[in-house]
């Protein structure tokens, strides 16, 4: 049954199964009902799911995402859709203080079936306080996880899954990724949210990388074959937990990491991806492993700066070659 | 009034003046750590708003809720040895005095971030209101939570879905050391649900009775579907913010004046070079355990003797507790890590 849709489409039925599946299911957010959600995940659900499980939310993200944490301790299994991930900075206390903290201060008395996605990433010309990374803030937070679906197939399964946890599970989805299409085949199992997948096979060297960038990773795999470099990419899937062991099994035989990030470089996710692995894979290891990251920058207006502040494909070809060559 | 009733008010009163002060006791001997807010001044709101509501209800509170918890049912022991951080503790020593929960009384717990009430209450309402319960949520606040953002933004959706939240303020005039004056341009709190088209009221907060009353009528109207209700209840800590705080900024004459229960005045004046005696307090007028006395002795519900009894009862309720606490054995690394994971099922890696 596998059919090609939008990234935005498998969100929207993976949405729709668990709601006609299970009546204690909620969706809200800004937008998300009679309008159908800014990306149209949540279109046509309003209109059959009705408002109080498919609730239009005040602009007000702190109290919105707290209102979902204390409907979560009794038992709803609330989505929130935050409109963008900028606007996430808004309801971290509700996010950091209370969802991933309630279950562990309580002593361990409460279930938090709570799932927060965010649209962010670099799109196109949002300038800077639209186009944002929040990984790295939300990556050290114990007793929260995060999905990071690069694919229409994993946001349909990851979303799923996530909705039926207990634990707090941030969603973060790029929004590039939406209006691309991919296959979705929802009679495939569906693999451990957490757990990583081997995207492309090689033996020289080892990306990892997640959501949007494997795009650019995969595109800069194919012109690195042209040159005589076999590169194996990683997609994480996960950034809390990582999946160590399957980035760890494939250094093994690459012996060289470079990790990709459309995050900034200081202190973000590649920088965590390469210290584990190091750690875990030093002795494996034939260079010192290299990150391909954004600039320093707030996010430029200007098209070719915006362009020039995060990865392209040419800079993961480049830092590929310039590993391998040791 | 029915006499059982008073009398229970009248022992959970007793009890939480008891049991603060042996908490304040305990953390000058270094049993108990980390920030301690105290209650002492302000019994009669928890103790009247909890009688009045039902087992049903959900309770959501902040971080001064030792109180909430024993009226609540919470027992004193597992209550005093969460103080104590110990594994006995209703949160298993995770959460500390700020963070006292049990879920199976529906005490949602103690937030210790000023404005996270809100949204609590809001959302657990929210799953009420959707699965047309009768139950009602009781959210807790002081008056310097009410210029927090969640404060507005959760009024507005509750009133804009009609959820079943009574929001209690407990307006003891101060937000650690700064008085409502310097910090509210609206120091009457009531009045500001009145922008939500919330009703609301102001309460003597030092009259128990008034309390319940109050109370019970504000809940009836939530479950007649009403939507939100909001209750300012003005009353007084006695002591400082927390026990690392001599409360030295207040006048001595505010203190007196509302233990006299004159109108709360913007004092300038005289600062007590420390925190004032129980004799000083004593000096200065009926507090509200003593109101609450005179309406038993009035009432004559309660002889001297039976008061004496419930006394020496409370007593051993507290020296039950400390002794519950200090026995108690310390939580794990193992235990910690169990309450982190405590909703992982499926099989993750770490």
């Amino acid at each position: 049954m596998a059919e090609q849709v939008y990234y935005w489409q498998a969100l929207n039925r993976a949405l729709d199964a668990e709601l006609a599946a299970d009546e204690s299911v909620i969706t809200l957010g800004e937008d998300v009902g009679l309008f159908g959600g800014s990306y149209r995940v949540t279109a046509g659900l309003y209109a059959k799911y009705g408002e109080w499980r498919v609730r239009d939310t005040p602009i007000s993200e702190g109290s919105f995402t707290g209102l979902a944490v204390g409907a979560a301790m009794v038992g709803l299994r609330p989505m929130v859709e935050l409109m963008t991930i900028n606007f996430a900075l808004l309801a971290l206390d509700a996010i950091i203080n209370m969802a991933a903290k309630i279950p562990f201060m309580s002593g361990g008395q409460f279930p938090m079936p709570l799932v927060v996605r965010m649209p962010g990433g670099v799109a196109k010309q949002l300038a800077a306080q639209h186009s944002q990374r929040l990984e790295q803030t939300l990556m050290n937070v114990p007793g929260l996880r995060i999905a990071v679906p690069a694919t229409p197939q994993d946001a349909y399964w990851q979303v799923r899954q996530a909705i039926r946890s207990d634990e707090p599970i941030i969603v973060l989805e790029h929004e590039l990724l939406y209006f691309g299409k991919g296959t979705l085949d929802t009679s495939l199992e569906a693999p451990p949210m957490h757990r990583a997948q081997v995207r492309r096979q090689g033996n020289d060297l080892t990306i990892v990388t997640y959501s949007h960038m494997l795009d650019l990773s995969l595109r800069a795999a194919e012109q690195l074959a042209e040159k005589g470099i076999a590169a194996e990419v990683i997609d994480l899937r996960s950034l809390r937990p990582i999946d160590w062991d399957t980035c760890g099994a494939s250094l093994e035989k690459t012996h060289r990491l470079l990790v990709v990030e459309e995050d900034s470089r200081f202190a973000g996710a590649g920088a965590e991806v390469a210290a584990g692995l190091t750690e875990r894979c030093f002795y494996n290891l034939d260079a010192a492993p290299q990150r391909v990251a954004a600039l320093e920058l707030p996010t430029p207006f200007n098209a070719a700066l915006e362009a020039a502040s995060i990865p392209r494909t040419v800079d993961i070809v480049a830092a590929a070659q310039k590993l391998c060559a040791h | 009034m029915e006499s059982d009733l008073l009398k229970k008010m009248l022992r959970d009163i007793l009890l939480a003046r008891a049991f603060e002060e042996r908490a304040a006791q305990e953390y000058t001997q270094g049993n108990i750590a980390g920030f301690l807010h105290l209650y002492p001044g302000e019994e009669a709101v928890a103790v009247g708003v909890l009688h009045a509501a039902e087992p049903a209800d959900y309770i959501v509170t902040t971080y001064r809720e030792h109180v909430h918890a024993l009226v609540r049912g919470i027992p004193a022991n597992v209550v005093m040895a969460e103080l104590f951080g110990k594994k006995t503790g209703c949160s298993g020593g995770m959460g500390g005095s700020m963070h006292l929960f049990d879920r199976e009384r529906r005490f949602m717990g103690g937030y210790a971030i000023v404005g996270e009430t809100f949204p609590v209450a809001t959302g657990i309402a929210y799953a009420i209101a959707m699965r047309e319960l009768p139950e009602a949520v009781i959210c807790f606040f002081g008056d310097g939570a009410v210029n927090q953002g969640t404060f507005h933004e959760s009024l507005n959706m509750a009133a804009l879905w009609r959820l079943p939240v009574l929001f209690v303020c407990e307006n003891n005039h101060y937000q650690i050391g700064t008085e409502i004056h310097r910090h509210s341009a609206v120091a009457e709190v009531y009045k500001r649900a009145g922008g939500y088209r919330i009703p609301a009221r102001k309460i003597d907060g030092m009259d128990v009775l008034a309390v319940h009353r109050a109370t019970q009528e504000a809940l009836a109207q939530i479950r007649a579907g009403n939507g939100p209700q909001f209750l300012e209840f003005e009353t007084y800590r006695f002591r400082g913010h927390s026990m690392a705080d001599p409360g030295s900024y207040r006048p001595k004459v505010e203190l007196q004046a509302f233990e006299n229960e004159d109108p709360v005045k913007v004092a300038i004046a005289e600062t007590v070079e420390a925190y004032p005696s129980a004799a000083q307090i004593a000096a200065a007028g009926p507090d509200n355990i003593e109101r609450l006395m005179g309406h038993v002795d009035s009432s004559s519900h309660l002889s001297p003797g039976q008061l004496d009894a419930i006394r020496i009862e409370v007593a051993e309720v507290v020296e039950a507790a400390v002794r519950f606490a200090s026995e108690s054995p310390q939580p794990t690394l193992a235990d910690a890590e169990a309450a982190l994971n405590c909703n992982r099922h499926e099989e993750v890696l770490v």
